[in-house]
């Protein structure tokens, strides 16, 4: 299934550390490196045998993430868009470790994570933490706020028994909450608030990273804005450095500093958030931010992208995208384009590039 | 859009009720809106507003221990309050559709496409086979479903979701009903997809003269498909008007709350490159059964007076622009900051 | 204008801070047949308990046994006069009533060390099945599920012809016959329950695998198996009494209630029938009693109930 694959992302990873895809000089705190990520059974003995007999076919194998590189300085936002399915919340549980890549390396301040004895990765693993989209199935329903917001503090030492109720006062606050609701259990509380909670809990650890999958979108408007409002203080309060998934455009514009845009596996385009909604390069994010619902009042003709997401399971050769974009050529069918630079900061993979 | 305007629904202070252990609860409470030919109306909320119950109460679809209380309910002229069951039957499906979240409330998984979109025609129509399968085939063309004859013979799970959901809509247009109450359909689909449904459902309509009730909580949607907007806070319509009104000039406060804490793909961040924090709305959706009395809004509300203690009127603002408020916003203070 | 959002102390529905077991007791007392159930269930617990201080006779006392006092129906006085045989007496001349006590105190027993038993090795298997997945967790569910395809009462029997009687022996027996039931319910929970996101903000907060099985992951499995379990006693009790009543079980000087139905129930045709009909009562009578709350404890655990 692999297309020819030049050496795509030869262009950053022979870029010395100092100066990462982004164009920012500072050192990036968490580095993805070539990220692949296939799920699907792995074949035992028995079914190897007959698919080299012939006589299976071999097990559908869905490829997740296709070669990701991205690499986020200490103290930016960096919003994640796609479709639905194209890999987001995988390459979001990859940055924080739910997952192991199938191939890749991730690096947290330059160290690769992965390589560290279990002990060593636990506690630096604490630094990267993840706010989940579900407010109900985030929250263990049997324990009272109380402790899921001590339990990890404690058994990591960094507060003991005495601290523990100015510890979880103090979190609650800091996440807009009464101090006074530490003795209830999440099903007393309502989708908002338990967002709030569940950014306690991984505020408690004293994290430096947080990635934050569809954080808000369960939520209703008006609770929506509180609790991005919640993030944005955060960030200036503690200096936290979010990678921010979201399907939704005006969320992620409103909080990032720079934008990759995901599709099928890749990332196709990343940019300062002003220059990708000014300037979008790739075909795909034009039709994205074309289509994307906005306030202004107009009948729109809704039709940049035609046809439907492809399937991860058999995704197009070449360029990922060819299928729907309106631009293709020959080319496209063949060769995958990679990432380059085409203006500061703004990387962007197709083949019309420089074209 | 047209000018002969005779509406197509008319719902008139039309009431829900569900009587529950801890008292009852008035889901939708005195809620009035006219639908014309062709027109869509954007029902726009937060959840537990009440709107699913809206087209659910103009579906005769509320179920025990829920229960239609009060107003009325006139497709064409005809009141549909108090019509026995087996007649609301007959309606759905072939006056009334209805176009769930859920493609798979209306798709039936065990069936192919064909058998299910062929019982639909004739259940409410005699014709044969072969002319309601031609029907069928028509109504996947005209949702853009490329090579309809193939995907006639398909069954549901060998689609897309954003293939479901045309079908779907498809049979909700079979019979070519006059109303169409659309339910959240594009909310777990895709931003592309969505586009794409949203553009043919607009089409749809303005050719075929049906009236659309477009249920949602995304502003942005009705932005770019309603021609008006009622906007619902605790199961009454807070506001209403034409899309340009409500959105451009909006006069409740809780409108203009929604509209200050859409972070919206238009905006421009401010010059410093730093986000502005968005405006919210404080406090969160009062639960229906214990609402404070008068204004529903009034705990949230920055300009709530004693005044707000009792029930607000309507306010008739502009012509076809109408608030629940004892304070509304002036147009100038409507208008975008 | 602040984010914080207004304390939410002060709302009505905060003033009822309802602990979770409150709440399931609150919804458990809503039937009466459950609540009559429960009562049951405790009077014969109690009695099983209670039955040394109870019974007016030590049945296992031979010294206190008069054979003359054999097959005496219900209500006789004994030959020396002291005590009134309420429910009769066997042909050994033994209290129906002291017999019966104390055979309830066996099965009871049995029954519930066999299942706490059987739900430790089931449940700490099934958890990690589930949990851990992969090679594992198919093993351990293949097993399961040959046990699984033989009826219950075939295993124990089997293995009570390889080890011999003993009150030991058929607590294995029931072990072993039962543990795969609570090892599939805890599987199956714990699959479910591990896949949800709390489970994997634990790991990421850096908690020890155990903590996270047994304080996080555990509880959440449990209501559905504290349905089966309560279940499973019954079946348990039957098993015993089954195996019992076939000679497999007890030995006769340990004598449950599957024993004493057997002993009296070559006396039946000549219209003992005490002998073998009340024994067969009081098991029905506990049985009854466990499957009554067990249905209510199955509708109040049922999650889809609960969330209202
Ligand atoms: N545990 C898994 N096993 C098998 N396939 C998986 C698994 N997790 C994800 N996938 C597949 O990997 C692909 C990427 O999924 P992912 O959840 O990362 O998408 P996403 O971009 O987050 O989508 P969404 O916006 O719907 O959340 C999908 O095709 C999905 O079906
Ligand atoms: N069976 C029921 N019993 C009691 N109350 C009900 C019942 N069904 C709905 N309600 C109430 O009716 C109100 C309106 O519900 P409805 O489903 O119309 O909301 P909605 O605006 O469609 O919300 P969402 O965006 O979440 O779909 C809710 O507050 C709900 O509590
Ligand atoms: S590489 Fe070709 S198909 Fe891909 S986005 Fe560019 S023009 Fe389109
Ligand atoms: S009636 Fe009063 S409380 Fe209600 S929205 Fe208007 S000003 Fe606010
Ligand atoms: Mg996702
Ligand atoms: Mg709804």
């Amino acid at each position: 299934m692999s297309a020819p694959q030049p050496a795509r992302t030869a262009a950053l990873q022979e870029a010395p550390a100092q100066a990462p895809a982004n164009g920012s000089t500072i050192a990036p705190l968490l580095e993805l490196k070539a990220i692949r990520k296939t799920f699907g059974a792995q074949p035992d003995w028995v079914e190897r045998l007959g698919q080299r007999l012939g006589w299976l076919q071999p097990a559908a194998m869905v490829q997740a993430l296709d070669g990701v590189d991205l690499s986020i300085a200490r103290g930016e936002v960096v919003g994640l868009v796609g479709e639905s399915g194209c890999g987001k919340s995988t390459l979001g549980r990859i940055a924080v470790g739910l997952h192991a890549p199938s191939s890749g390396r991730r690096l947290w301040r330059g160290t690769d994570l992965d390589a560290l004895p279990e002990a060593e990765r636990r506690r630096a693993g604490l630094g990267i933490q993840m706010i989940f989209q579900d407010p109900y199935a985030s929250l263990n329903p049997r324990l009272r706020v109380r402790d899921l917001l001590a339990e990890a503090p404690r058994v990591h030492g960094l507060i003991d028994r005495t601290q523990q109720a100015e510890f979880v006062a103090a979190l609650l606050r800091q996440v807009g909450l009464d101090p006074a609701v530490a003795d209830r259990f999440p099903h007393q509380f309502s989708g908002g608030q338990r967002a709030r909670i569940g950014i306690a809990r991984a505020l408690a650890v004293k994290p430096e990273f947080l990635v934050c999958d569809e954080a808000v979108a369960a939520l209703d408007v008006s609770i929506q804005a509180q609790v991005l409002n919640l993030f944005m203080r955060l960030r200036e309060e503690l200096g936290l450095t979010y990678l921010f998934i979201s399907h939704d455009l005006g969320v992620v514009r409103h909080l990032s500093d720079r934008v990759a845009i995901m599709y099928l596996g890749r990332i196709v385009e990343s940019a300062p958030s002003a220059e990708i909604f000014s300037r979008p390069a790739h075909p795909y994010t034009q039709g994205l931010l074309a289509e994307a619902p906005t306030l202004k009042v107009e009948k729109k003709r809704f039709l940049a992208i035609q046809g439907e997401l492809p399937s991860p399971l058999a995704p197009p050769r070449g360029c990922h995208f060819h299928p729907r974009c309106p631009h293709a050529f020959e080319r496209c069918r063949l060769e995958a384009p990679y990432l380059q630079e085409i203006a500061p900061g703004h990387v962007s993979a197709c083949h019309l590039n420089g074209a | 859009m047209n000018a002969q305007r005779e509406p197509t629904l008319v719902v008139g202070r039309l009431t829900t009720r569900f009587a529950g252990l801890g008292g009852a609860v008035t889901a939708v409470d005195e809620v009035s809106f006219n639908v014309a030919p062709g027109e869509v109306l954007g029902l726009v909320g937060e959840s537990g507003s009440g709107k699913s119950m809206t087209g659910f109460s103009i579906l005769g679809l509320v179920d025990p221990p829920g229960e239609i209380t009060g107003g009325s309910i006139r497709l064409k002229g005809r009141e549909l309050r108090g019509l026995p069951a087996r007649e609301w039957r007959a309606l759905r499906g072939d006056r009334i559709a209805m176009i769930f979240q859920d493609p798979m409330m209306t798709l039936n998984p065990v069936l192919r496409i064909d058998t299910q979109m062929i019982e639909t025609v004739r259940a409410h129509r005699r014709v044969s086979r072969d002319a309601a399968r031609e029907m069928a085939r028509d109504a996947l063309a005209r949702v853009g479903i490329p090579s309809p004859d193939e995907r006639l013979r398909a069954y549901p799970h060998q689609l897309s979701g954003g293939m479901r959901q045309r079908v779907a809509i498809a049979i909700a247009l079979l019979n070519a009903p006059d109303l169409i109450i659309a339910d959240e359909p594009t909310t777990a689909l895709d931003v592309t997809i969505q586009a794409q449904i949203l553009f043919e459902m607009q089409t749809l309509c303005r050719e075929s003269g049906t009236a659309l009730i477009w249920i949602t909580h995304d502003l942005a949607v009705v932005a770019g498909l309603a021609d008006r907007v009622c906007v619902m806070y605790a199961g009454r319509i807070v506001e209403q008007g034409s899309t340009a009104q409500v959105l451009e000039t909006p006069a409740h406060p809780y409108t203009r709350g929604l509209l200050d804490s859409t972070p919206a793909a238009n905006v421009q961040p401010d010059k410093a490159g730093r986000p502005q924090p968005l405006r919210q709305i404080p406090g969160m959706a009062p639960s229906l059964k214990e609402l404070p009395a008068g204004c529903a809004f009034r705990p949230r509300c920055t300009r709530a007076s004693t005044l707000c203690e009792q029930t607000p009127p309507e306010v008739e603002l502009a012509r076809g622009h109408v608030a629940r408020c004892f304070h509304p916003l002036s147009a100038a203070e409507g208008l975008k900051s | 204008m602040s984010e914080t959002s207004p304390p939410p102390a002060a709302s009505p529905a905060d003033s009822e801070v309802e602990r979770p077991l409150r709440r399931l007791a609150r919804m458990y007392a809503e039937s009466r047949v459950a609540l009559f159930g429960l009562a049951l269930l405790l009077v014969i617990v109690l009695a099983a308990l209670l039955a040394p201080w109870l019974a007016p006779q030590n049945p296992y006392d031979l010294m206190q046994l008069d054979m003359l006092d054999g097959r005496l129906p219900p209500g006789s006085a004994s030959g020396d006069g002291r005590l009134t045989y309420l429910l009769g007496t066997d042909e050994q001349g033994r209290d129906m009533l002291s017999a019966i006590l104390y055979g309830l105190r066996i099965s009871v027993g049995v029954g519930v060390v066999a299942t706490l038993m059987a739900l430790a090795i089931g449940m700490a298997l099934g958890l990690a099945a589930g949990y851990f997945g992969g090679r594992f967790d198919a093993v351990l569910m293949r097993i399961a599920d040959i046990q699984l395809s033989f009826p219950s009462i075939l295993v124990a029997m089997i293995l009570l012809a390889l080890f011999g009687q003993g009150i030991d022996k058929i607590v294995i027996a029931l072990v072993a016959a039962q543990w795969a039931y609570y090892a599939r319910t805890t599987r199956s929970a714990a699959l479910v329950e591990g896949r949800k996101e709390y489970i994997e903000a634990a790991r990421l907060l850096g908690l020890s695998t155990p903590r996270i099985l047994f304080r996080h992951l555990l509880p959440n499995c449990l209501p559905p198996l504290i349905v089966v379990a309560a279940l499973q006693v019954a079946a348990a009790i039957a098993l015993e009494a089954t195996l019992s009543f076939l000679g497999l079980g007890l030995p006769v000087t340990e004598p449950s209630l599957g024993l004493l139905i057997a002993n009296g129930f070559q006396y039946l045709y000549s219209g003992r029938y005490w002998i073998s009909v009340f024994p067969g009562v009081a098991l029905l009578l506990l049985i009854l009693a466990i499957n009554l709350v067990a249905d209510q404890l199955r509708d109040v655990l049922n999650p889809r109930l609960q969330s209202q």
